[in-house]
């Protein structure tokens, strides 16, 4: 079992290492952290507020950016170009497939986040900004924003086009970074469609701002290591229904 | 045991949209692949071929009936230890090298790193491509990658090869190479069954046939017995010493006849003239030089119009 599904792993990880789009992105953060630098030399005051804020909004959106367009191929792809076949006629089982698919793809992420912490921290500490232990829970977070992000690019991929699925998961994120605003709209409505779709939408999608604690930790202002915890274990559990639910869909379809 | 077993599979697509039709891909087909034969499935395009093979391969599920991979029910994940197979027209990895590809094959179907190392090898020797097993699957031809393909249904040595259409995009050197790899899987006792809609190939190599029309067998058995069911033949006679087109004898008899000087070519319509014919040229003084039974083709069993059904 572990065997096909870190095989799967390896080859998905493989295959975002050769794709040219990765390295795009990840051109763009670093070339995005470096502005942060010089935008940070042209203003005069809490110069080291605008580095620790972009570089750690640039992380979040390369990461989420990564999540979503390599997530919503992970399956649809291997459908779309037939490569699937070949795979699935060997002794795998189809959630193995999907686990392997989301390993390796988390591997990418993780690395990907990896690199670009090592050259945020490194350009703090050039431009003489306060390294804050809050900046790590952050970047924490963000991580797990987006292993969530991913499980519902590929959630969705299972069973509709890369199209779609793009444009679904970016639906999902932008709701999920909306959910307190789409419960403060059904509290106030008095329309009852209206109120049941915002319920049914704060409900149904992930609460991601739950995740984000970017603005006060680049003040150096931390949480606490419970919810550190619990928001952490929330975007896991989450991700893992997500994961659960596309093994259940992949497993009944046709080729 | 067989090694593949159908019986009355039914496979209906449901339209995408209300309203429309369902398309019925296969409609009661039934047939079996004895083990270390090369069986092969002939129809033209459309016919349930493909199908056929997604459902034997657990890609696809079937709406009724049974199919049967050695002894198990198909789609069972653990028997595909011992089947390989090429999809129609493979898409692959196209980032991996020829070598890359095999091993991830390889590491898929469980085998150990030196056993990977030996059948990579070894398999991109007997499919033509030990020049370019360091080359990127993006660079290749159709028929590079059509070989690369076959390698990789073969790289844990499965007892049941399944090929969709595997000579098809490939140049004469191509198809006799995938030809000969077919037949030394016989050899080594494997059962081979491959899809087709090139008739010669599988006339070529084929033990027996199953020849589908409209997801249902409409002939099956021998090639040589196809060939000859129920079908009279035509009778090639050549003679040369005399001028048989002015023998009414034998217009009569003869579907056709050239006359070439004194050498003529009598064609008769079935064996059953044939003596007779003979027995004519002698009277007249003629030397027989040959005669020759033309046997049918499988392509009659596409065309013949009772074969077609609505």
């Amino acid at each position: 079992m572990m065997w096909n599904i870190g095989v799967i792993a390896i080859n998905t990880f493989r295959e975002n290492l050769r794709d040219k789009i990765l390295y795009n992105l990840l051109f763009f953060a670093l070339a995005l952290i470096s502005a942060s630098l010089l935008l940070a030399h042209m203003t005069f005051v809490e110069q080291h507020r605008i580095i620790t804020d972009m570089g750690l909004a640039a992380i979040n959106a390369i990461g989420v950016l990564i999540g979503i367009f390599v997530g919503i191929g992970l399956v649809s792809r291997e459908i779309e170009r037939r490569t699937i076949y070949t795979i699935m006629a060997r002794p795998l089982k189809r959630w193995e497939f999907i686990l392997g698919k989301y390993a390796g793809l988390a591997l990418t992420l993780s690395i990907n986040i990896l690199i670009m912490l090592v050259v945020y921290l490194a350009t703090l500490v050039v431009s003489g900004a306060t390294l804050y232990l809050s900046l790590f829970q952050a970047v924490g977070l963000i991580f797990v924003e987006v292993l969530l992000v991913t499980a519902i690019a590929m959630f969705f991929s299972t069973f509709t086009s890369s199209t779609l699925s793009a444009i679904m998961t970016i639906g999902c994120y932008v709701i999920g970074h909306l959910t307190s605003d789409l419960r403060g709209v059904a509290v106030k409505t008095q329309n009852e469609a209206v109120k049941g779709l915002m319920n049914a939408l704060y409900y149904l999608c992930p609460n991601l701002d739950l995740l984000n604690i970017k603005g006060q930790a680049a003040s150096g202002v931390g949480v606490s290591i419970s919810y550190e915890m619990l928001a952490a274990g929330y975007g896991l559990l989450y991700a893992a229904a997500l994961i659960v639910g596309a093994c259940v869909i992949f497993e009944r379809r046709d080729f | 045991m067989d090694a593949i077993r159908i019986d009355n599979l039914r496979k209906e697509f449901k339209p995408s949209w209300p309203g429309r039709t369902p398309v019925q891909a296969l409609d009661g087909l039934t047939l079996s692949v004895e083990r270390g034969e090369i069986y092969g499935f002939l129809g033209p395009n459309g016919s349930g071929k493909t199908t056929t093979l997604k459902i034997l391969m657990g890609l696809m599920t079937a709406s009724s009936g049974r199919a049967e991979v050695l002894g198990h029910p198909a789609g069972h994940v653990e028997t595909r230890r011992q089947v390989g197979f090429l999809p129609e027209s493979p898409y692959f990895y196209t980032y991996l090298t020829a070598q890359e590809f095999l091993q991830f094959y390889g590491q898929l179907a469980g085998l150990s790193r030196a056993k990977i190392a030996s059948r990579v090898q070894e398999l991109l020797e007997i499919v033509g491509m030990q020049h370019a097993g360091a080359r990127q699957l993006r660079t290749f031809s159709k028929g590079m990658l059509q070989r690369v393909g076959l390698a990789q249904a073969l790289i844990h040595d499965p007892q049941l090869v399944v090929l969709d259409e595997p000579m098809s995009g490939l140049d004469p050197v191509g198809r006799k190479q995938i030809r000969d790899v077919i037949l030394s899987l016989r050899d080594q006792g494997k059962t081979v069954f491959f899809s087709s809609h090139i008739i010669p190939d599988v006339e070529m190599i084929c033990d027996r046939v199953g020849v589908i029309l409209k997801g249902r067998i409409v002939a099956e058995g021998r090639v040589d017995e196809l060939m000859t069911r129920g079908r009279n033949h035509s009778i090639e006679i050549m003679c040369e010493g005399f001028v048989s087109d002015r023998i009414p004898e034998l217009r009569e008899m003869a579907t056709r006849i050239l006359q070439q000087g004194l050498r003529s070519l009598i064609v008769l319509p079935d064996s059953t003239s044939v003596d007779k014919t003979i027995g004519i040229i002698r009277d007249h003084g003629g030397r027989l030089i040959s005669v020759i039974p033309h046997k049918g083709s499988l392509e009659d069993l596409f065309v013949t119009p009772t074969n077609q059904r609505d």
